[in-house]
């Protein structure tokens, strides 16, 4: 059995080992540089600096930051679950490695095109939640458990909507195939089909990655870093690698279903190097949202949370595929239903910004100002 | 421990999870023990005491000037507000008059103080309430530029000990009135940035609003004073109702809450924020060259015998201090009525039946400061 790899044939094995290797080696690089951004970023939004020290910019405050946490010692409590404990960050680590194998950099640039694309990465993508479980729970510390449970309930509220999403968005593209789906918006990004797709899959996401305002099962000021609390060294950094790892794989995903990925807006005539540059201008839009949201928002609550899920996003992503079905069933052409569906879309976005506007603006009084002679009494 | 409910097939138990000492939530030394069913808090348990230094006891073997420094570690966030309710009392044991400049002075530090407080406050909660540091920054940018106006009139950042029984230490910086003027001007700014970063957040008035509420009645029964008391309605500010110093000569507002939960305290802070800079602009005005210490002061000085207890609006609510003298040149005994004390017993009321994370906010509310809460 051989494979293609780089134009020559190679064994099966040699082939994936080598993939394998490249992935996780970029991912390593990636990673870092995200850190890196994030904390410039931050520091920018926070009238600060950010890692000056370090190498140029602070550009090697990762690698120092690695060295340290590779020398820290390992260590586990007395009381701890031996196994669990320690099984629990490759529980992490491994699924959010997985999902990159589908994810489309450029055309043909990517470790496999599968048919079954989105479905597998969404399927990939909710297995990290075990792990996160089995460190709080392995942990022997009640914030730990905590922490855990209410990355469970969030893991499984947040799924939904993404899955819904997706969805919507299969539908419009007609496969499930996510190389086909970017070619699909060579014209055209999704994002202005589906609008409200896109926002529950940019929240949803936000959830997914325990990003702040739903950082709920790692709330450093309630539950004091949730099921990693535990944790140091070098465990404590697989669980941190995956979490950017996961940011920047759903970057990629969120760039490639919703903002055409490396078509959008010139198609495929541009060489590889283009397209991957495109790619990656759009994942880091996408980050420095998310960076943004987290400079700015505070923590929801968890019962907030769930219902925002339950009761607005599931019930509008339900909404959204029922009217993309009864559009789409007619085959009319491309310009009607696109307008059809870029219209009704945007009206369901600001529904939802509605609703949430409504939950919290109840009429409110401000506070009296009370003048001398009324306060002397 | 165990609740059970009639037609629930297990029986549950409900987990106990300690919070503090060491929290970043706790805002120092405080510890909680909350007992939860899930999410909700259905019993907490404070302990306090973490932080207890004799600080009253200690300003008993310390003269009347010694004593002064005991009141800046006791309250650590608004000294000067503290430092007031000491000397004060002193100067009414000892019937000394105080300069009017002195006067003025005194008001001004003590309106910048509250200001610093309150930002302190505004920056600490917004991190409680799971903003990534943002809002500390920039509440702390403004502290800044407070506590470098009173290193420069103090020469120190925390422990001024500036306030003497009769007046000041020493005469304001030259440059006091630009200086203020700067001040003022980028606490102004600080206090729209805080307002428009927050107050109209839907998260935030999500996570604040309703919660901890507590009715004018219990948070009299409970002895809150300041603004967890004013944010329940009740109109009770020392500087208006019995002023002292040159309050009465000024005019400011008193903002009070009508609803008495989270979000009305935060409200009631940033709004007192704004008539603080209104005190200060209409005390710069009045400020006189002039003496800032009685003519004649004993070299030691010495109080007739009897007792006072004096009490004064600081950040947190009423400062009070209640000194005893012998005669001498120390308080024979010194009580420091506490605000943070008595608003932190209001905490459990407020906190069971909520969720963790509203326990957190709540706390962050009432905005203890845990040296003065033990003392």
């Amino acid at each position: 059995m051989n494979a293609e790899l780089f134009g020559s044939q190679v064994n099966v094995w040699v082939d994936a080992l080598v993939r394998v290797l490249i992935i996780v080696g970029m991912m390593t690089v990636v990673v870092m540089g995200l850190i890196w951004f994030e904390r410039k970023i931050i520091g920018r939004f926070q009238m600060r600096l950010g890692p000056t020290r370090t190498g140029p910019f602070g550009l090697l405050q990762s690698v120092a930051d690695g060295l340290k946490l590779v020398a820290k010692e390992d260590v586990r409590p007395k009381n701890a679950d031996p196994w669990v404990f320690e099984l629990a960050p490759y529980f992490v680590f491994v699924p959010t490695f997985l999902m990159f194998v589908a994810v489309p950099f450029a055309f043909g640039f990517q470790v496999r095109v599968l048919e079954l694309g989105l479905f597998y990465v969404l399927a990939v993508s909710s297995v990290s939640i075990v792990g996160w479980v089995m460190a709080g729970w392995g942990s022997d510390n009640r914030y730990a458990m905590l922490g855990a449970l209410r990355a469970a309930a969030q893991a499984i509220s947040y799924e939904l909507p993404l899955v819904m999403a997706m969805i919507a968005v299969a539908m419009v593209a007609g496969t499930l195939n996510l190389q086909e789906i970017v070619l699909g918006q060579s014209r055209l990004p999704n994002i202005v089909l589906q609008p409200l797709p896109a926002f529950i899959f940019f929240t949803a996401t936000l959830a997914e990655l325990n990003r702040t305002p739903f950082d709920i099962p790692v709330g450093e000021s309630e539950v004091v870093g949730g099921p990693f609390v535990e944790y140091s060294g070098i465990r404590w950094s697989m669980f941190f690698l995956a979490e950017y790892a996961a940011m920047f794989i759903l970057a990629l995903l969120g760039s490639a279903i919703f903002l055409g990925g490396w078509a959008w807006p010139m198609g495929e005539q541009w060489g590889a190097s283009w397209q991957l540059l495109l790619t990656t201008v759009k994942a880091g839009a996408f980050i420095f949202l998310i960076f943004w949201v987290r400079s700015t928002l505070p923590r929801m609550r968890v019962d907030q949370l769930m219902g925002f899920s339950w009761k607005v996003l599931l019930p509008f992503g339900f909404a959204q595929i029922m009217v993309n079905g009864f559009i789409l069933v007619n085959g009319w052409p491309a310009v009607t239903s696109g307008v059809l569906l870029g219209t009704t879309s945007l009206a369901g976005l600001f529904a939802v910004g509605w609703i949430v506007q409504r939950s919290v603006s109840r009429p409110r009084p401000r506070p009296v100002m009370m003048a001398r002679s009324e306060a002397a009494q | 421990m165990t609740t059970t409910t009639p037609g629930q097939e297990f029986e549950t138990q409900d987990l106990m999870i300690n919070m503090g000492p060491q929290h970043p939530a706790t805002h120092g030394v405080f510890r909680m023990v909350l007992q939860v069913d899930g999410e909700i808090v259905r019993d907490l348990i404070p302990h306090i005491g973490y932080m207890h230094r004799g600080a009253e006891k200690l300003a008993e073997t310390m003269d009347f000037r010694q004593g002064i420094g005991y009141m800046d570690r006791t309250e650590y966030l608004a000294q000067f507000n503290a430092e007031l309710s000491y000397v004060m009392a002193v100067e009414k044991l000892a019937g000394l008059e105080v300069p009017e400049r002195a006067q003025w002075i005194r008001m001004i530090l003590c309106e910048l103080n509250r200001l610093s407080s309150h930002f302190m406050f505004t920056g600490a909660f917004g991190t409680d309430i799971g903003v990534f540091g943002t809002a500390f920054v920039y509440s702390f940018r403004e502290r800044e530029t407070i506590l470098d106006l009173f290193e420069e009139i103090t020469g120190d950042r925390l422990m001024y000990a500036y306030f003497r029984p009769g007046g000041l230490a020493w005469e304001v910086t030259d440059n006091f009135e630009r200086r203020v003027g700067e001040v003022l001007k980028s606490a102004r700014q600080g206090i729209k940035d805080m307002d428009g970063l927050l107050t109209e957040n839907e998260i935030f008035r999500a996570r604040t609003q309703n919660i901890g509420i507590i009715s004018a009645a219990d948070a009299i029964d409970w002895g809150c004073t300041g603004p967890v008391l004013r944010a329940s309605g009740v109109p009770l500010d020392l500087r208006k109702t019995e002023p002292y110093l040159r309050y009465a000569e000024v005019d400011f507002d008193v903002p009070v809450g009508q609803v008495g939960d989270t979000y009305d305290r935060w409200l009631v802070r940033i709004e007192e924020m704004r008539q603080s800079v209104r005190i200060i602009e209409q005390c710069m005005a009045k400020l006189q060259p002039g003496p800032i210490m009685p003519e004649r002061m004993p070299r030691m000085l010495r109080t007739p015998p009897g007792e006072v207890y004096l009490r004064t609006e600081a950040p947190r609510g009423e400062f009070g201090v209640y000194m005893v003298s012998k005669g001498g040149n120390r308080p024979h005994r010194l009580k420091v009525r506490s605000s943070c004390f008595a608003n932190l017993q209001a905490l459990k009321d407020m906190a069971i039946g909520s969720y963790v994370a509203d326990a957190v906010a709540i706390l962050g509310s009432l905005d203890i400061v845990l040296c003065e809460v033990d003392r």
